[in-house]
């Protein structure tokens, strides 16, 4: 009889326990709501806020990076002398391997007409260093410019390259508008 | 982007499954086949990323800042294994943890660690779980994303410490089982507080426990909480003169945390890359002239002053002195209350599992003789 009124007691404070943490987690649910999106998260780069430091490359879960120069022709200028292609302190000023900016040579730079060329970026090379970024922006439109490329990105729930950006580019964006491409916001970059 | 849905949606299914092959079907080789799916798909194809630990952040940063919205599928993948295991026990440890399921796979030979150190080494998941939460709420780090051991074997790519880190976990795994469930994982404590008062808990034998101790040495989590030794307990002067004094010196393990708490937080909010730069600066204003320091390089050419980073950062250490004691506070309660349940007597007669301790793998079944 008197193990019987343990167990009951006992099975009693289970259940207002159980019940209380019911309660609770509910709260915690129904807080967490007021404040819940339908859309999920993606890491995306503002590129007006990069500064082109280079950390992209080098702190990216992902080898390469996720992230990758994406090229707005809408802005740029057609150089010959492109500040995002050529090394500014080369000794000659052509084309050979040694005066490129880019690393893997994944810019390639395809005559259009005299004195206008067009710059693609081979994005299987890219390895979002940003030099070309660097040098784009400093002496050219701004046209080439870091994007994080979601096919790539496997969306760490805290991007490993947000937490050391120096200038804080790199932001959650809604998946639906995953891009910040320079120029013409409506074209996404190719997938 | 519709995969996370249909995350949500095979999470939802491998908890039910889960729950009813522990609870009913009583099946360790089903189970078993399930982490193994878990592992695949959840581990290996889907990343590991967003998991139910690391969502503890992401709900702790919607109600901290405003300006962060938390997606619903953080949310539910937060939630649902919580709500599950109020009813069914830890089955989402059982079977739809990655993390979990990996470290199963590559239990071998596992030993029995001592209670005492069990119970000491317990306590380090509160502690991950209330830096973790300081973190997040802060806006500082999400901690537990980033030292996850077990992310870069899902993704075979990791920075070479996280690599020895992951790889370390599953050779001690092979002994010590699930070293980072019972001795690390946050999420793993809200767990634990749920399944302690879960409905239909599994239990070792589908009847009655004929006390055969066959059972006794099976758990690999030392989970199995055997009948209590009356003659023993006799002994050791358990009593309610004991009881009353470590539950009297709660509040002084409380101040303790509190005060230990109070000191640590000019250290932890240095964490902070805010903070970091700020103390930088003023520590040592020479190093504006470094031109290899990005950090302070790009700051200055940001056109932001000292003052308002500054500024920012007292913003955020003060966060971090409330934080911090709380953090503290809640540390020194869970160690008081640790201690309080060493000299709590509990009658027992049968073999049982612990149910916070238990993670639901149901290997002990196979041990019972017991026909249903």
């Amino acid at each position: 009889m008197e193990n019987n009124k343990t167990q009951n007691r006992r099975k009693f404070i289970q259940n207002g326990v159980r019940l209380s943490l019911l309660l609770s987690l509910g709260t915690v649910t129904a807080a967490a709501l007021r404040k819940v999106t339908t859309d999920d998260y993606v890491w995306q780069i503002d590129p007006f806020e990069c500064t082109q430091c280079g950390r992209c490359a080098t702190d990216c879960v992902m080898k390469p990076s996720a992230v990758k120069c994406v090229h707005a022709f809408a802005l740029c200028g057609y150089c010959d002398l492109c500040g995002g292609y050529l090394k500014p302190d080369s000794i000659n000023r052509d084309t050979a391997a040694e005066n490129q900016l880019c690393p893997t040579a994944a810019i390639e730079r395809r005559f259009i007409e005299e004195p206008y060329f067009e710059y693609h970026i081979n994005e299987d090379l890219c390895i979002g260093c940003a030099k070309c970024v660097k040098g784009c922006t400093s002496f050219g439109n701004g046209s080439m410019h870091l994007q994080i490329i979601h096919d790539i990105c496997v969306n760490c729930n805290e991007c490993s390259i947000a937490r050391v950006c120096p200038s804080n580019a790199i932001k959650r964006v809604k998946a639906s508008e995953a891009y910040l491409v320079k120029g013409d916001f409506s074209r996404k970059p190719k997938a | 982007m519709a995969l996370e849905y249909f995350d949500v949606a095979v999470l939802l299914v491998v908890l039910s499954l889960a729950s009813w092959l522990v609870v009913k079907k009583r099946s360790r080789q089903s189970i078993l086949w399930l982490s193994v799916f878990t592992l695949i798909y959840f581990g290996f194809y889907r990343n590991g990323c967003i998991c139910s630990i690391g969502a503890i952040q992401n709900v702790t940063l919607s109600f901290a800042s405003p300006a962060y919205t938390i997606s619903l599928t953080a949310l539910l993948f937060f939630v649902l294994p919580l709500g599950f295991t109020l009813f069914f026990g830890r089955t989402f440890c059982a079977a739809a943890c990655p993390l979990g399921a990996i470290q199963d796979v590559v239990i071998i030979k596992p030993i029995s660690l001592p209670k005492w150190l069990n119970k000491t080494l317990g306590l380090i998941p509160y502690l991950y779980l209330s830096l973790a939460v300081l973190f997040a709420a802060t806006g500082t780090d999400f901690i537990i994303c980033r030292y996850d051991p077990f992310v870069g074997i899902f993704r075979m790519d990791a920075k070479f410490h996280m690599v020895v880190l992951g790889v370390s976990f599953l050779l001690m795994g092979m002994f010590v089982a699930r070293p980072y469930c019972r001795f690390l994982c946050p999420y793993g404590v809200l767990l634990s507080w749920m399944s302690r008062f879960s409905k239909w808990h599994m239990t070792i034998t589908p009847s009655k426990c004929i006390q055969c101790k066959l059972c006794a040495n099976s758990c690999p989590f030392d989970a199995i909480d055997y009948p209590t030794n009356e003659k023993e307990v006799l002994k050791s002067g358990l009593g309610p003169k004991k009881f009353l004094t470590y539950a009297l010196v709660i509040p002084l393990w409380i101040a303790a945390g509190v005060f230990v708490g109070n000191r640590s937080h000019t250290f932890l909010s240095k964490a902070n890359p805010d903070v970091f730069l700020a103390e930088l600066l003023i520590s040592k204003p020479e190093i504006k002239n470094d031109k290899d320091n990005i950090d302070v390089q790009t700051f200055l050419s940001s056109g932001k002053t000292l003052e308002t980073l500054v500024s920012e950062a007292e913003i955020i250490r003060h966060k971090f002195y409330y934080g911090s004691m709380m953090a503290g506070g809640f540390m020194g309660l869970v160690i008081g209350l640790t201690l309080l349940n060493t000299v709590v007597f509990r009658k027992r007669q049968d073999y049982e599992p612990n149910r916070s301790n238990c993670l639901s793998c149901t290997r002990c079944m196979d041990f019972c003789p017991v026909e249903k």
